[in-house]
């Protein structure tokens, strides 16, 4: 049976990891491709370094950690951040990335989710959606890391980057984000009720039950977190244990 | 070495390395590179090539893939690659596309691949209605089960592996690995010197491993 994924994120600027709290207030946490090699070891599904580093200079140093990440992971992984064009694009493919991730780039312009998927398959292109909850079944998208909200709502704009040829979905609740009480579970049931790519539900775990939650009711092919992973507040080995144990299908 | 050929490999100690040569057939697919990385992890040196001389005398050839089927099979047909991979004598290994091509046939784009298979590639059919919201692609890890090659040793029965793909092949005689998304098909293949895996080996944890030095010990 195809298994639930557990997917650690983890946040890079000028090639270190950190995490951002409802993206303000950065801290520090480690070397990625040692994080990200223990990760997979411990029983990661995925791996998710999003760089959020903007100059253009952090780029370069960017797909250089990309490279070395490659070489040194065995498990799948995506990258994000910064990707506006198909060259950035295709400079990460070539450095190893299995998958990448666009988000601002996207909503600002949406034909390039067309392009990397007739370029590169629908399965490298994995389309990011920061929304916060407005009222009944209205999420306004936002971009740049939540700070600018846009016209576009969250369920048409999931449906539209499907339908150009987006292979994934990744919807991060800002309103969950960093307060560590459960996923957007609504949300995100009615995103994977609505299209038919896989969903990764990302902000707001802060304990296993959050993700049996979301998996069941939430009905999400993948749960993503940062800080709980990275300060060991749930070690990956007990999480999949726990979630095996309530019956969610996962590997162990 | 000319222009088609580069070798690469490891910054590591190849400790674990022997010194049979290893041809990844290069071709106009995507992921090339993570097979060479697995290969490098496990302490192997190997050579990109589409030199029909380099690939005949390798002792072990990978013809690895991520792509469209008949664009492919186009460019397959048009290097005269496809009767060099038809006509190797040595283990070959097809993974994911590359297993796909070495079947009779591809729905993807309608296509007649290599034939080493006498199976057809068939998409995924969602079934009636999809209560259980069953998406396509086959994406993430599942299980093998009922493993029957010389890839696989018995601890990887029901082992957890890595898929992407949205068509697959039926179980048949060559079937060497079953898995189930939807139906029941085949994961793995295995005739003659040929072996080949739905799923990505290079992406797929320290099982994969397991499978690539199996296939290396060959």
């Amino acid at each position: 049976m195809l298994a639930k994924r557990i997917i650690p994120c983890l946040d890079i600027k000028n090639g270190q990891t950190v995490k951002g709290v409802k993206f303000v207030e950065i801290k520090e946490v480690g070397d990625p491709v040692e994080l990200g090699a223990l990760y997979a070891e411990q029983g990661a599904d995925e791996l998710v370094f999003l760089d959020i580093t903007a100059s253009h200079e952090g780029r370069k140093t960017f797909v250089d950690l990309v490279k070395r990440i490659a070489r040194n992971i065995n498990i799948p992984f995506t990258v994000g951040g910064g990707i506006s064009e198909l060259s950035d694009a295709d400079a990460l493919l070539n450095a190893g990335a299995d998958k990448i991730s666009i988000n601002s780039s996207a909503v600002r312009n949406p034909q390039l989710i067309d392009d990397l998927a007739k370029n590169f398959g629908s399965q490298f292109v994995v389309a990011a959606i920061d929304a916060k909850h407005d009222q009944g079944d209205d999420w306004i998208v936002t971009v740049n890391g939540g700070r600018i909200p846009t016209e576009k709502k969250l369920f048409p704009w999931a449906k539209e980057a499907e339908d150009r040829g987006a292979g994934e979905i990744l919807f991060t609740s800002m309103d969950h984000d960093g307060v560590k009480t459960g996923f957007a579970n609504e949300a995100l049931a009615k995103l994977s009720d609505d299209l038919s790519i896989p969903i990764i539900a990302s902000g707001g775990a802060g304990a296993m039950e959050h993700f049996k939650d979301v998996f069941t009711l939430g009905k999400a092919d993948a749960g993503l977190a940062a800080s709980i992973f990275h300060f060991k507040e749930i070690p990956i080995p007990d999480l999949k244990r726990y979630l095996n144990g309530e019956g969610i299908p996962i590997r162990l | 070495m000319n222009e088609n050929s580069e070798k690469h490999t490891s910054d590591s100690e190849l400790g674990a390395s022997d010194s049979q040569k290893i041809v990844i057939i290069k071709y106009n697919a995507g992921n090339i590179r993570s097979v060479l990385n697995a290969l490098n992890r496990l302490g192997y040196e190997a050579e990109i090539s589409a030199d029909p001389e380099v690939i005949k005398s390798a002792d072990k050839v990978i013809f690895p893939g991520v792509g469209e089927a008949s664009t492919t099979m186009k460019y397959l047909r048009e290097t005269g690659l496809d009767d060099l991979i038809v006509n190797l004598k040595q283990p070959v290994f097809g993974i994911c596309l590359g297993m796909q091509l070495m079947c009779s046939w591809s729905e993807e784009g309608d296509v007649d691949c290599l034939g080493i298979f006498d199976e057809k590639v068939r998409k995924f059919q969602l079934p009636e209605g999809n209560p259980d919201n069953i998406k396509i692609p086959h994406m993430g890890w599942n299980s093998i089960y009922n493993v029957n090659s010389a890839l696989f040793d018995d601890s990887l029965e029901n082992e957890f592996v890595y898929f992407v793909h949205s068509f697959y092949v039926a179980k048949g005689p060559d079937t060497a690995a079953t898995t189930k998304y939807i139906i029941e098909y085949s994961s793995a293949l295995q005739k003659d010197n040929f072996y080949a895996t739905q799923f990505h080996p290079e992406k797929s944890g320290s099982v994969g491993e397991r499978i690539l030095s199996n296939f290396l010990s060959l």
